[in-house]
C-alpha cells in the first residue's frame, strides 16, 4: 500500500513539488489505481517474455554522415533565455 | 445539404465538376467555425492565415489527393512557426521550428489546414476536460464532453469546422471521441503513420489517425498519411497500400469474432443493443458472427495504467524550463527552476501520471509493476494473435456509454474505465475503427469498434464502408 513518504518520494524523482493538499489527494488516488494494478497478480506470467512493441522493430543505423539540420537560430527561438546562441539557465552551484 | 456538411471526397467531386473552388470550400468552412465555435470551442487555434497561404499554392497541387480540402489537426502535432500548445500552460507560447511528418504530408497533398483542435493536456483523458485553457461541448448536445482526448477533433468534424481531421490515439482518444461525437475514427496499426513531430506521451502506444465523417474518407486521409518514414525508427516499412481499394460493399465471407468477455462487462444496455443490432445486419449480408474468448479487458486496462504512466514519465521528464515551453520566473537555482517549472506548468491529471509512472519505474517496484505489464502485454497480443488465426475481425463497442456530461466529477478510475473497450486495442499494437452505429433515447451517438489484425485497416475499411451502407444512418448531423 502506498503511503504519503512514497508520494513524496516519487515526487521528488519526477521533480515535482506538491503541496500537502495534493500530496494527500495523490496518495489516496494512485493508491487506489494501484490497487486497480494489483490484479494483474492473479495471471500468472512466470514463462512469459516481456514485450516492448507489439511489431516487429530492430534497430535503425544509417551512415555517419553530415546532414541538413535545424539552424542554431531556429533551435533558439523558443528559449526562454539565450546568450551568445546558446540556452541559459539558472546558476547550478550555489554559492 | 450545406458546403460544411459535405464530406472530403464530395468535395472533391464538386470541386472536380467546378462545382465549387477551394476558395469558396475554406471560406463555407470559415463562416461556419464563426458561426458555431462559440458553442463548441473545438480549436485552440484557428489558423484562418495559413489556409489563405495554403490555398494560394492550389493551382499547383490540383491533382494531389487533398487539394483545397479544409483539414484540422490536433494541438498536439508540430506545425513550423504556428502555436502548438498541447493543451497544456507548459507549451502555451510554443511554437515549433518544423513541421510533424504528417502536417508536411496534408502540405504536400494540398490540404488547407483550418486550425489546431483541443484535446487532454499532453492526450492525458477521455474528455478533453484536462484541457488547460477550456472545454470542448459535443455537437450532439452542448452539455455533453466531446469525449477525448482528441475532443476538438471529433467536435470540430461533427460539427462541419473542417472537412475531416487528425487525431491521435494512446488508449483510445482517436475512437471514443469519435463514438462520442458520431463520427468515424481510426486507430492504425502502430507504426503505419510517423510520429515524427508528434508530442510523446507513451511512445509504444501512441499513433496518429484520421477522424473523418464517412469511411471513404478515412481511407483516402490514410492514403495521404501512412507510411515509413526515415524520421521515425518505429514506422513500419512495408509497400503502401491504396486502402480505397477496399471501400467495397462485401462482407460475404468474412469471419467476426465476438468477445463474450467484453459483452459480458458492465455497460450501457442501449449500447449493447445497437452495437448486436449492427452485428445482426452484418450477418444478414453474408458475414459469419461466432462468439470467441478472450482475456477479460480488466487486464489490458490494468497493464495500460502501468504503461502509459511509465512512458509519459520518462517523455514528460524533457519539461524543465531550459530549451522551450515555461519557465517558472519563481527560481533562485536551477533545481528550484525544474520543480517551479513544472509545478506550475502541468494540470492535475499529468502530474498524476508522471507520479504513477516514476513509482511504477522506481527502484524495487520495477519487476512488480512494469515489467509484469510488460508480460501482460505479451499475454494480450497473443491472445488477440490467436483469434486472428481464425477470424478476420473483431467487434465491440467503442465505449461503454455515449458521452458524459460535462463537469460529471468522475474520479480517474471512474474515468478510466470509459477506455476498457480501446485500451486492449493499443497494448496489443492492431488497428481499430470507431463507425457511427446508431443513437441512444437520449439522441446521443453511439459507436462501434471494428478491430483487426497488424495491417488489416483494409478489411476494416471494408466490413465498415459496408455497414455504412447497410445502417444509412451517415448524412445525419447535429444540429447546432
Amino acid at each position: 500500500m502506498i503511503d504519503k513518504k512514497d508520494v513524496e518520494y516519487a515526487a521528488g524523482l519526477a521533480q515535482l513539488k506538491l503541496d500537502e493538499e495534493e500530496k494527500e489527494k495523490y496518495t489516496e488516488q494512485i493508491g487506489e489505481i494501484l490497487d486497480y494494478v494489483d490484479k494483474l497478480s492473479e495471471l500468472d506470467t512466470d514463462d512469459v517474455v516481456p514485450t516492448a512493441y507489439t511489431v516487429p522493430m530492430k534497430n535503425v543505423l544509417r551512415e555517419d554522415k553530415v546532414q541538413e539540420s535545424l539552424p542554431r537560430e531556429k533551435s533558439l527561438s523558443n528559449a526562454p533565455d539565450e546568450k551568445d546562441g546558446q540556452f541559459r539557465a539558472p546558476k547550478i552551484m550555489s554559492d | 445539404m450545406n458546403i460544411y456538411d459535405l464530406t472530403i471526397h464530395e468535395l472533391k467531386e464538386k470541386i472536380a465538376a467546378g462545382e465549387l473552388t477551394p476558395v469558396e470550400i475554406k471560406k463555407a468552412f470559415a463562416d461556419r467555425i464563426n458561426d458555431v465555435e462559440n458553442k463548441v470551442k473545438s480549436y485552440i487555434t484557428v489558423t484562418d492565415e495559413l489556409a489563405d497561404e495554403q490555398l494560394k499554392d492550389f493551382d499547383n497541387k490540383k491533382k494531389e489527393i487533398l487539394a483545397g480540402i479544409p483539414i484540422a489537426v490536433k494541438d498536439n502535432m508540430s506545425t513550423d512557426g504556428i502555436k502548438t500548445s498541447c493543451a497544456s500552460k507548459m507549451l502555451e507560447n510554443y511554437k515549433p521550428p518544423y513541421d510533424a511528418t504528417v502536417v508536411e504530408k496534408l502540405n504536400e497533398a494540398g490540404a488547407v489546414i483550418m486550425g489546431k483542435t483541443n484535446m487532454d493536456e499532453f492526450a492525458m483523458g477521455s474528455s478533453t476536460e484536462n484541457s488547460a485553457f477550456f472545454n470542448t461541448h459535443n455537437p450532439w448536445n452542448l452539455s455533453h464532453a466531446p469525449g477525448g482526448s482528441s475532443g476538438g477533433s471529433a467536435a470540430a468534424v461533427a460539427a462541419g469546422e473542417c472537412a475531416a481531421a487528425l487525431g491521435s490515439d494512446t488508449g483510445g482518444s482517436i475512437r471514443q471521441p469519435a463514438s462520442y461525437c458520431g463520427v468515424v475514427g481510426l486507430k492504425p496499426t502502430y507504426g503505419m503513420v510517423s510520429r515524427y513531430g508528434l508530442v510523446a506521451f507513451a511512445s509504444s502506444l501512441d499513433q496518429i489517425g484520421p477522424i473523418t465523417k464517412d469511411v471513404e474518407d478515412s481511407a483516402i486521409l490514410m492514403n495521404v498519411i501512412a507510411g515509413h518514414d526515415p524520421k521515425d525508427s518505429t514506422s513500419i516499412e512495408g509497400k503502401k497500400e491504396d486502402y480505397t481499394d477496399y471501400l467495397k460493399e462485401d462482407v460475404k465471407g468474412m469471419k467476426i469474432g465476438i468477445p463474450e468477455e467484453y459483452f459480458n462487462l458492465d455497460f450501457d444496455q442501449e449500447v449493447k443493443n445497437s452495437v448486436m443490432s449492427a452485428v445482426d445486419k452484418l450477418k444478414e449480408a453474408g458475414a459469419e458472427v461466432e462468439t470467441v474468448h478472450m482475456t477479460d479487458a480488466s487486464y489490458a486496462l490494468a497493464a495500460y495504467y502501468v504503461i502509459a504512466p511509465a512512458e509519459a514519465s520518462s517523455n514528460l521528464a524533457r519539461y524543465d524550463g531550459v530549451r522551450y515551453g515555461l519557465r517558472s520566473e519563481h527560481a533562485s537555482d536551477v533545481s528550484e527552476m525544474f520543480t517551479n517549472t513544472r509545478h506550475e506548468g502541468f494540470g492535475d491529471e499529468v502530474k498524476r501520471r508522471i507520479m504513477i509512472g516514476t513509482y511504477a519505474l522506481s527502484s524495487g517496484y520495477y519487476d512488480a509493476y512494469y515489467l509484469k505489464a510488460q508480460k501482460v502485454r505479451t499475454l494480450i497480443k497473443d491472445d488477440f494473435d490467436r483469434i486472428f488465426n481464425d477470424f478476420d475481425l473483431i467487434i465491440t463497442p467503442t465505449a461503454p456509454t455515449t458521452a458524459m456530461k460535462l463537469d460529471s466529477n468522475k474520479d480517474p478510475l471512474e474515468m478510466y474505465y470509459s477506455d476498457i473497450f480501446t485500451v486492449p486495442i493499443n497494448i496489443a499494437g492492431v488497428p481499430a475503427m470507431s463507425v457511427p452505429c446508431g443513437f441512444d433515447s437520449n439522441e446521443m451517438p453511439i459507436g462501434l469498434q471494428l478491430i483487426g489484425p497488424h495491417f488489416g485497416e483494409g478489411k476494416i475499411i471494408q466490413a465498415a464502408y459496408t455497414l455504412e451502407k447497410l445502417l444509412n444512418i451517415k448524412d445525419k448531423r447535429a444540429e447546432l
